[in-house]
């Protein structure tokens, strides 16, 4: 390769990465300023409170089955494993304050919010999208009908009120598994097993900062998921990237906000 | 999907999972066992806390009556101040001992009071005096150690290499007892 | 002839720029607009006249900025010069309020119906009622009714729009167009993929609810059979320019070559076949020595 090719490659990647960067910038701005709108827009949509009811129904109800799964299994898995490493010291009967810290901190948040962004954030984004290449979204403009309050603003409110629940079944389910697993299955002591979980969670901040994780992780998840809807090219690849970018970038930010939020939550909560 | 089977099952969902909330507040979390009644602090030193959190139990007899608030360390004598939030339903005694116990081998290390005779009680801001402090494993073993060594004479029982020759305190080694 | 070039003396200047009406009476002008994206423009200096009460048809080729004109009436784009006025009103210049005010008078047919697909048909055409009227259900529910019965669609009040045909589904959009008796009711490509009878059907709809309803229409497409059937006047635009217009009859008696092509279907004429290239012989012997 000539040192003219040499430089002009690097140059053209050069100047890829900085169109990247830059074009990730000018992305960042224009989520913050469609939030903005769904915001403003926001007591317009609850005016029709039906049109948000729907949302919830769609974005939460439907998820259930996999998240009431999910936690059901991560809970006893979670058992399983906790049991085997905790047998070793003697200290079997820490299980339940185990399991339950271990869901309630992070892993109801976490893995809820990851599922909640595959199953419900990507059907989101395509149903918006699907609405944007059919015209619909449109025809609602020349029907002189904002299609953020009416379309976008329900979704993203669908959401952010479906998470936290959502969480909070993953993290309760959870604990019953479990429960089954560890009292009824291993035959570790029942009274053991709620005493030490009931002593050792705390409500503030242990279950509190669970459900602001929840909420928060919410709030990126509806974000992301109407924006990428909003603004897909309304073909049919352009709506199926789109939903790939909701999932995938989603699961980015849950993961990102997680680490940001629990250094700030629990920092300093094991003692001095 | 008519209105009402929607309004019906969103109904549902979020009764659920306000009871799931619930439910991680009273039954996994303590919400309605936390202090909220008004309380009175107390301080005590000891020379090693051990394992103890904050909001570890202050207990007297195996009932819990405070939560240890903050823990610091005296720039002078070295030795860990323990705040303590007292339930104001009970007094104790001027000279009330504070030991530093765990609940099992590897359980939970809380501070227990030993009630003493005296008529003065303490009050809000007193310092606890008598105060024992914990069990550190390694000493005990050392100590066990070093007395095992010293019993037969030539060494027949040698002080296990590494161990420090420095016996543990007098107090640690009565605190060793559960 | 280059389709750029402006047509024979025959189709006179006078024929494109405005047709002859009193002032006042225009519910729709656009006069010398322009409009592109950064580097490409779309339409260059288009004018037109849209009288009240009448039915006016944009041809031209895919591509040529036809729907491009529906979206500037529209209020959607803004155009880079030149006015846009409608019932007298410069559309560019209204504020978001105004502008809602103008869309609530319009309607508009989308390629393809653009019916809300988790809504029922009844839903569909109540949907523009419910959002800018007060009026109670039962009101509603006759209008609905009535529209349904107009397109001739009132058995079909409770399906949802997957299950409609696509002559149907078109029905049922200008059902929803008309909804709320606007004052200009917009169609984009209504004829696209109809079988005969479903043409022949929404091309006398159309006829007729403008007749009745005393609506102004403007029909962006490129099916010349059914346009010269029901309209009143027609507009060729290509590459960004008014080509040649005139009414049905000076259409079809027309001998500008462009307008000839247009309605004879021929393949070669002012809209070349080929695609621009290097030449044949060219590209074929490229590779020999």
């Amino acid at each position: 390769m000539s040192a003219e090719t040499a430089t002009g490659g690097i140059a053209y990647w050069l100047r890829r990465l900085g169109g990247g960067v830059t074009g990730g910038i000018a992305n960042l701005g224009y989520a913050s300023r469609f939030l903005l709108a769904i915001l403003w827009y926001t007591p317009a949509a609850f005016r029709r409170i039906q049109l948000t009811l729907r949302e919830i129904y769609f974005a939460g109800v439907l998820s259930l089955v996999i998240i009431l799964m999910s936690g059901l299994f991560v809970g006893m898995v979670l058992s399983l494993q906790g049991y085997e490493s905790l047998k070793r010291y003697g200290a079997d009967e820490q299980l339940g304050i185990l399991v339950a810290l271990a869901l309630v901190r992070e892993l109801g948040p976490v893995i809820a919010g990851l599922l909640f962004a595959s199953r419900a954030g990507s059907a989101i984004t395509a149903e918006i999208g699907l609405m944007k290449t059919t015209e619909q979204l449109a025809a609602m403009e020349m029907m002189a009908v904002n299609p953020v309050a009416r379309v976008v603003a329900p979704r993203f409110w669908g959401g952010v009120i479906s998470m936290p629940l959502l969480a909070a079944l993953f993290s309760a389910l959870g604990i019953f598994g479990a429960y089954l697993v560890g009292v009824r299955l291993i035959g570790i002591d029942a009274g053991a097993f709620w005493g030490q979980m009931h002593a050792g969670v705390d409500f503030w901040p242990d279950v509190t900062n669970g459900i602001i994780k929840s909420i928060v992780f919410g709030i990126a998840i509806s974000l992301i998921a109407v924006f990428e809807g909003f603004g897909a090219k309304p073909t049919a690849e352009g709506v199926a990237s789109a939903t790939t970018r909701t999932v995938v970038m989603s699961s980015l930010a849950i993961l990102a906000l997680d680490f940001v939020m629990t250094v700030f939550m629990f920092r300093g909560a094991t003692g001095v | 999907m008519n209105r009402s089977t929607i309004d019906l099952w969103v109904g549902i969902f979020v009764a659920i999972g306000f009871g799931a909330i619930l439910f991680l507040a009273l039954k996994v979390g303590n919400l309605l066992t936390l202090d909220r009644s008004p309380g009175y602090r107390l301080e005590a030193s000891f020379e090693n806390i051990g394992g103890l959190k904050l909001r570890a139990a202050v207990k007297a007899a195996g009932v819990v009556v405070g939560r240890v608030e903050r823990v610091r360390l005296d720039p002078k004598t070295y030795e860990a101040i323990v705040t303590m939030r007292m339930d104001n339903e009970y007094q104790f005694s001027k000279d009330t001992i504070a030991a530093i116990n765990t609940s099992g081998l590897l359980g939970e290390v809380y501070i227990g009071l030993d009630a003493g005779g005296d008529t003065q009680m303490l009050k809000d801001g007193d310092r606890v005096t008598k105060t024992q402090s914990a069990v550190v494993i390694e000493k005990l073993i050392s100590q066990f150690l070093f007395d095992k060594a010293s019993e037969s004479p030539g060494g027949k029982d040698q002080a296990a290499p590494g161990a420090p020759p420095a016996p543990a305190p007098a107090k640690a080694a009565q605190g060793a007892k559960k | 002839m280059s389709p750029t070039a402006k047509p024979s003396a025959s189709r006179a200047p006078a024929g494109i720029a405005t047709w002859r009406v009193e002032p006042g009476a225009a519910a729709v002008e656009l006069a010398d607009v322009t409009f592109g994206y950064d580097s490409r423009t779309v339409l260059k200096g288009i004018t037109m006249t849209i009288p009240r009460g009448k039915i006016v048809a944009i041809m031209g080729g895919s591509g040529c900025g036809k729907t491009t004109i529906l979206r500037l009436i529209g209020g959607q784009l803004r155009p880079r010069s030149g006015t846009i006025r409608v019932g007298g009103l410069s559309v560019p210049d209204l504020d978001a309020d105004a502008l809602y005010d103008l869309r609530r008078k319009y309607g508009m047919l989308f390629q393809f119906g653009a019916l809300f697909t988790d809504m029922s048909v009844f839903e569909n055409i109540a949907f523009p009622m419910r959002e800018h009227t007060e009026l109670p259900e039962e009101l509603i529910r006759d209008l609905v009714l009535m529209k349904l019965q107009a397109v001739g669609l009132r058995g079909a009040a409770h399906l949802m729009p997957a299950e409609l045909s696509g002559g149907m589904a078109r029905r049922v959009a200008l059902a929803r167009a008309i909804a709320l008796d606007p004052m200009l009711v917009m169609y984009d490509e209504p004829f696209a993929g109809l079988d005969p009878i479903s043409l022949g059907v929404v091309g006398q709809l159309i006829r007729r609810l403008n007749d009745a309803l005393s609506i102004t229409s403007v029909l962006v497409t490129h099916d010349v059979y059914e346009s010269l059937k029901i309209v009143d006047y027609l507009y060729f635009v290509s590459e960004g320019r008014i080509v040649a217009a005139g009414t049905p009859e000076e259409v079809r008696a027309s001998s500008d070559p462009f307008v000839r092509q247009f309605v004879d279907g021929e393949p070669d004429g002012p809209v070349p076949f080929h695609y621009p290239a290097p030449s044949y012989r060219d590209e074929l012997f490229a590779d020999v020595g």
